[in-house]
């Protein structure tokens, strides 16, 4: 792993110098927040089990974040990277895949944490958010949701051929997975179909697990979500690292 | 220049029947070579020839299909990254992100490498022409610029054996003249360099053996000048007559003589005292002299014209 500590770091700096790659990652979330927010606002309501509108859509929209890190954000910059034969120059220094992957997870994971802080600080400010859950539970649950959805991406950056493919994979299923997932329309108003599907898809696990988290509820009750999201990032580790290619 | 003793000489690299298939083209068939200690290996072809690939399995970035590989005693392929601590390259084609510095993607190559391996950084800008740009941008360096880095970063873990995949292509003349200073100075210091060129000058100039490559198979593998001299390229010997030898009888007359000098293939007769004699040997020029000497015939001027690697290049790998 040496070198790891030196490319987390340059990577992240890369990410200053380009903020526009990642801007889709911190403020789409925020905008939902607001459009969203201005139009329910945040008073307490049966419907979301006495809380507020704000307090039921911010852990889901913390799972978005991670949804468009692991999606869009990672297959996008590992695919590009490829493309423009970056990684083949790191490939030519003594530099493991691992040391690698765990730059990119390591720096990823930070703008997840940052997004969803700057997310949370916001409807606090703006709607006066109520967190009933454990904040330490929500954090390891985010933390499972963050590395579940980067291995998926790097699954996904494995397989795809540029950057562009990635991008329009990603989103791709990145839209799909939103509005099935119970991120922004409750889940409790799709029709019967529509919900069965939504729950092949991870990303309404990661809400259903954060959003549980975040009511307070414990792990017990959304064993299905653990093991999904588990699932998915050991199967997709096992598999990227079959599938990865440098070029 | 070469000048080392070859007898003791270690083969740092060994190729025995490497064979590289794309598909249905063979890229490399069956090549076999050896690189000794401390020489400047070139390596020599058309595009396409397979030059690319046979380096990318000697640095352990290409599988090969058949064939033993052996470089600094390992293998490149399940050892490639041991092997790629001690070894440096500079690859045909690759990049690194734009919005990178000069100075930070030297810094964050030397965190790859042992600390003891690792040159100074700025110390090799200087050396290949990029200190004043350490602060700029890598996106926005020009070409030759760009390429100047790579070599850098090829030489940023003191390697005891660099691999070099047309270094020279894209920089100007001083670039390239310094570039091939800065290689005569590592061989100097024991560094065994392999490189890919079309510049036949600059293998002529730095390599102490050549290896010329024609549709992924060895034509030829000698010290350049050696190659020069075995292919027995024709030379041409132009010379001028002094005007009082160079009447029509005794111009015909000496045709027919100088066609009788060993060595001589042809002699062409021109207006105004000029014959050009066409023939091959390190002696064509003193025999035709000779010649013409022995029989009071006064040479106002004369011009040798040399076969050059360039020729033997040609001539070896001309399409079928
Ligand atoms: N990745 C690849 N996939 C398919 N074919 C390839 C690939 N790389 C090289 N080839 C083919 O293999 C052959 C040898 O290519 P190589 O790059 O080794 O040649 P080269 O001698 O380095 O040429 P050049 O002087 O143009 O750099 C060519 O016919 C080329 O088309
Ligand atoms: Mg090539």
């Amino acid at each position: 792993m040496r070198g790891l500590g030196k490319l987390t770091k340059t990577e992240l700096k890369l990410f200053l110098r380009e903020p526009e790659a990642v801007f889709f990652m911190l403020v789409f979330p925020l905008l939902l927040l607001f459009v969203f927010g201005g139009i329910w606002g945040n008073e307490p309501s049966p419907y979301f089990h006495g809380l507020g509108f704000v307090d039921w859509s911010t852990p889901a929209y913390m799972a978005l974040i991670v949804g468009i890190a692991g999606l869009v954000g990672l297959p996008v910059t590992v695919a590009g990277y490829r493309e423009r034969k970056i990684l083949r120059r790191l490939r030519a220094a003594p530099v493991s895949p691992l040391t690698v992957l765990g730059a990119w997870v390591l720096v990823y994971a930070a703008l997840t944490t940052l997004g969803a802080l700057l997310l949370i600080v916001a409807a606090k400010l703006a709607y006066g958010l109520r967190v009933p859950g454990d904040p330490l539970k929500i954090a390891l649950g985010f933390g499972l949701c963050t590395l579940s959805f980067l291995a998926f991406g790097f699954l996904l950056a494995s397989v795809s051929r540029t950057a562009r493919v990635a991008n329009i994979t990603g989103l791709a299923l990145f839209f799909l997975m939103m509005f099935l997932s119970g991120a922004t329309v409750p889940k409790q108003e799709l029709p019967e179909t529509m919900q069965r599907l939504g729950a092949w898809l991870p990303l309404t696990h990661a809400v259903e697990l954060l959003q549980g988290l975040w009511l307070g509820e414990g792990w017990g009750e959304h064993a299905t979500a653990l093991l999904v999201l588990s699932g998915v990032l050991i199967g997709s580790a096992a598999l990227s690292a079959k599938l990865f290619r440098w070029e | 220049m070469a000048g080392r003793a070859r007898s003791q000489a270690q083969a740092v690299v060994r190729v025995e029947g490497l064979t590289k298939r794309y598909g249905s083209v063979r890229a490399v068939d069956g090549l076999s070579f050896e690189v000794y200690e401390g020489e400047i290996f070139g390596l020599l072809g058309p595009n396409g020839a397979g030059k690319t690939t046979t380096v990318e399995c000697l640095e352990g970035l290409r599988k090969p299909d058949q064939g033993s590989i052996r470089v600094l005693e390992l293998d490149p392929w399940t050892q490639g990254r041991t092997l790629r601590e001690r070894i440096g390259l500079q690859l045909q084609e690759a990049a690194l992100p734009d919005r990178l510095k000069v100075w930070e993607a030297l810094d964050l190559f030397s965190a790859f490498y042992p600390k003891a391996r690792v040159a100074d950084g700025e110390e090799l800008l200087a050396r290949v022409g990029l200190l004043e740009h350490r602060d700029r941008y890598i996106g926005k360096l020009s070409g030759g610029q760009k390429q100047r880095l790579f070599v850098a970063l090829a030489l940023l873990n003191t390697p005891e054996l660099v691999f070099l995949d047309e270094l020279t292509t894209g920089l100007d003349p001083q670039g390239r003249r310094a570039m091939w200073r800065f290689l005569e100075e590592l061989r100097a210091r024991g560094t065994t360099i392999v490189l890919t060129t079309h510049y036949m000058e600059e293998a002529e100039r730095l390599c102490d053996r050549v290896a010329i490559l024609n549709q992924g198979r060895l034509v030829a593998l000698d010290r350049p000048e050696r190659l020069v001299e075995r292919l027995a390229i024709n030379r041409r010997l132009d010379l001028e007559l002094a005007e009082a030898s160079a009447s029509e009888a005794t111009l015909n007359a000496l045709q027919s003589d100088l066609e009788r000098v060993p060595g001589v293939r042809r002699v062409e007769v021109g207006p105004d005292g000029r014959i050009s004699v066409y023939g091959r040997g390190e002696r064509l020029a003193v025999d035709v002299l000779g010649a013409l000497l022995d029989r009071g015939v006064r040479v106002e001027r004369f011009q040798m014209e040399r076969p050059s690697l360039e020729d033997v290049f040609l001539a070896l790998t001309e399409e079928a």
